[in-house]
């Protein structure tokens, strides 16, 4: 009975003890240390250069409203364009106060509602957080009212100047600024040292999160949002309107590599600081395999890349001419991604062990 | 048949299968699965037997409702033949709602409950007995013992004989995809990342569930086995998200305690209690009392009969696998309800092709506009359920005016850490197949 008592008092030791991050485990593979990697060299500076650019949007946008000329319009578009580059850099952790406040909702949900917009903007009072005004707002109603509100640029600069619009495309800006800030400082204040501290494996690890929502943006976003919706992949019939962008329509391209580099770089570490690979992904990979004698996953998967880059790198610029001119190409860049997807969400999630769910398992 | 034995293990096994079960309802709900498995998804998988069970909406909440209870019943031993068959019934039909919630353990439940079910467990220590003595008994057909522990013996034969496969013991799978990953783990996150350990508890785990009917069995073993059963049965609720089975294999492994133990245990019970569960209230001698002629004695007469036919079948009916060729764990055809736990990882990706047979026009399908996380998770790997799945496709998008449509499915599955491989054949219509063609032509067979 005493030997029993000892034991059960062990296991209770053990049952009980939650990880501290810091534990000293030899050979493994430290969750952790990836975390940390990610989180200071990745998320943060992100961030931090995202944050920047939409208070350089927003003062774009202030001097706009004061003096409204082909030359602030220009600094706008211009303002807009580099905060909707680096937003493609933040854009996959949906994670921490960015799922909270519904972030990539609230800043990239297209094609914009126009409809939705204009009737937004008739009234006084609207609500930028409700669902029903997701694609009435963030980067995709800009690119409409900077570009596609009206047929020419003085055009463009009368209906912004309207007080109604202005305020309305105030509001935008405002909101996007705002919830850079708030991400940027819950990162910065609290959440980064929740999100390495818990460094296990289950469903509401940060590893696992944050894994999942990678590989659902690539899935959905990337691949299929920016690709295959406009591609008629999944409707029969190409899309142009939704591509991303489609009212600048030359940048379309630009969203898309710069998106893609964006996942390319998490996956290998890339340091948003310095020019150092850090502990990621491909690393994690590499001490499963080397361990266990599973194939190269990492490696396929980059090969797999290159060549979806190259087909990218074929695509005009617009992909609404593109698809006008030779939808097949846009197809195929589509096939690339399509079997990346195959090695991402089955051979690494499987060699790293990723949950998926909360539920009880059954392995399986 | 007529030998009997003392009532007390099987009311202690009664309470602690009721108290047990009662919480497991409660846990369920509490974590809101409920709403997540089965009032969220728009569609649902059925079993092949049973398709006709739907869930009915917001009354799913009063079946869960009603099955813990009756658990709670169950447990306080009160109209114990009413509560015992109310649980039965409404946890099958809780199952048998989504095949995506079919776990192992709730499999055991099912058929501990129906044994249950079969035995006069609510004739000692309960309320049933405290309220009417003519009903009550200090003594319970000796068969009851021997089924409950003949279950426990079934299932831990299964499992340990599936055990012994070439993943499992040459190559330490899946164990080594799963272990190393618990790098946060006091004490055991080091080794973990061992390659020897991982063989050690693959090892270790198909000689425990082997080894340990016999070493329950023995009465010279019995307390190191138990102390291995917690210990067992610990550790694997630290490793894996497995719920509540451990617990419920460690409150079943109590059955095998003399018949001794279990009278101090209830004396210390009822002690700590009150009096007024006390046996000798309820008026049992150790002479068995008259019992009214009703049908319900020839059930008591059947009974015994029932019980050694479901425990034929439950012995049998995990070999069914080997009727069907290939690799088991691949197609899955006979993979349920053959007391395989924890046995393998896959992992998968289905990615469905709607075509319109008449216009040649084509597209892809996003899942999760059909279906939730978890269900996609168990989609991707089970013929079955793409076929189900596809199917369903096939009809909701005919429904909306496609012509001769054509469904056909980009599945690629990995396995024990094995390379991902296509699964289904890219060219099978699955609105042209049935199950049984699916799973003979049409899954790519693995490759070793």
């Amino acid at each position: 009975m005493r030997n029993t008592f000892l034991l059960l008092t062990l296991l209770g030791v053990l049952v009980s003890c939650d990880g501290d991050g810091s534990t000293d485990d030899g050979d493994g593979f430290q969750r952790a240390t990836m975390l940390k990697h990610w989180a200071d060299e990745i998320i943060i500076p992100s961030y931090a250069h995202y944050q920047q650019s939409c208070q350089s949007l927003r003062s774009s946008e202030r001097s706009f409203a004061d003096a409204p000329t082909t030359e602030h319009l220009e600094e706008l578009r211009a303002a807009w364009l580099e905060a909707y580059r680096l937003w493609q850099h933040v854009a996959f952790f949906d994670i921490g106060k960015a799922e909270e406040i519904s972030l990539r909702n609230r800043t990239n949900i297209y094609p914009a509602d126009t409809d939705e917009i204009k009737s937004l903007i008739s009234t006084t009072d609207y609500n930028l957080e409700l669902p029903s005004s997701y694609d009435a707002q963030g980067f995709p109603a800009l690119d409409f009212l900077l570009y596609g509100s009206a047929d020419s640029d003085n055009d463009i600069i009368v209906y912004l100047s309207e007080p109604r619009t202005a305020a309305y495309l105030a509001d935008v800006v405002n909101s996007l600024a705002s919830m850079s800030s708030e991400v940027y400082d819950s990162w910065v204040t609290s959440y980064r040292d929740i999100f390495v501290a818990a460094d296990g494996s289950s469903a509401t690890a940060s590893t696992d999160k944050l894994i999942n929502d990678y590989l659902f943006h690539y899935e959905k976003f990337l691949r299929a949002g920016k690709v295959g919706i406009p591609a008629g992949v999944f409707s029969g019939d190409e899309i142009p309107s939704a591509v991303e962008a489609p009212y600048a329509g030359e940048f379309s391209k630009v969203l898309l590599q710069e998106s893609f580099a964006a996942i390319q770089d998490f996956f290998i570490g890339a340091s948003v600081l310095s020019s150092i690979d850090g502990t990621s992904i491909d690393d994690y990979l590499l001490h499963v395999q080397d361990r266990n004698d599973l194939s190269d996953i990492s490696q396929s998967i980059q090969d797999q890349w290159r060549v979806a880059d190259a087909a990218v790198q074929s695509l005009d610029d617009n992909f609404q001419r593109q698809l006008s001119t030779d939808p097949f190409q846009m197809l195929r860049v589509f096939d690339e991604m399509q079997k990346a997807v195959v090695l991402l969400k089955v051979d690494m999630m499987q060699a790293l062990n990723i949950q998926v769910d909360f539920v009880d398992a059954d392995g399986d | 048949m007529a030998a009997r034995t003392s009532a007390a293990p099987l009311a202690v096994y009664r309470m602690i299968f009721g108290a047990l079960m009662c919480f497991s309802m409660i846990r369920f709900w509490y974590k809101g699965w409920i709403e997540e498995l089965y009032l969220l998804p728009e569609f649902h998988f059925h079993y092949s037997l049973f398709p006709f069970i739907e869930v009915p909406g917001s009354w799913t909440y009063a079946l869960f409702f009603i099955c813990g209870l009756s658990a709670f019943f169950v447990a306080v031993g009160y109209t114990y033949r009413l509560s015992i068959t109310i649980f039965f019934i409404s946890f099958l039909y809780i199952e048998l709602m989504d095949k995506t919630t079919y776990l192992n353990h709730y499999y055991y439940v099912s058929c501990m409950a129906f044994l249950l079910l079969c035995m006069p467990a609510g004739s000692y220590f309960s309320i049933d007995a405290w309220r009417r003595a003519e009903r009550a008994s200090d003594t319970v057909p000796r068969w009851c013992m021997d089924a409950l522990k003949l279950m426990i013996v079934i299932v831990y034969f299964h499992a340990g004989l599936a055990k012994l496969n070439h993943d499992w013991l040459v190559r330490a799978m899946p164990l080594t995809l799963w272990l190393p990953a618990k790098t946060e783990m006091p004490i055991l996150g080091s080794l973990l990342q061992h390659k020897w350990v991982h063989y050690a508890f693959s090892w270790g785990g198909a000689v425990y569930d082997l080894l340990i009917p016999l070493l329950l069995l023995m009465r010279g073993t019995r307390v190191f086995a138990f102390l291995m059963v917690v210990i067992f049965h610990v550790l694997t609720a630290v490793l894996f998200p497995i719920g509540m089975f451990p617990y419920l294999m460690i409150g079943s492994a109590l059955i095998f305690f003399s018949v001794s133990w279990h009278e101090r245990l209830l004396e210390r019970f009822s002690a700590w209690a009150s009096s007024y569960v006390s046996p000798r209230e309820g008026g049992g001698t150790t002479a068995s009392p008259i019992l009214s002629v009703s049908k319900s004695s020839v059930m008591r007469g059947l009974s015994p009969y029932l019980v050694g036919v479901f425990l034929l079948f439950q012995l049998i009916l995990p070999l069914r696998s080997h009727l069907y060729g290939g690799s088991v764990y691949w197609h899955e055809r006979g993979y349920r309800f053959s007391w395989r736990v924890m046995l393998m990882e896959k992992t998968g990706n289905a990615q469905f092709t709607i075509r319109d047979g008449q216009s040649g026009k084509q597209f892809l399908v996003q899942n999760e506009d059909f279906l939730t996380p978890l269900q996609q998770k168990h989609m991707a790997t089970q013929p079955d359920f793409i076929l189900e799945y596809g199917q369903y496709l096939g009809n909701h998008f005919a429904s909306h005016g496609h012509q001769d449509v054509e469904v056909y499915v980009d599945s690629f599955v990995a396995f024990n850490g094995r390379k991902s491989q296509r699964f289904v054949r890219k060219d099978a219509d699955l609105m042209d197949l049935n199950y049984v063609r699916l799973i003979n032509h049409h899954i790519i067979p693995l490759e070793r």
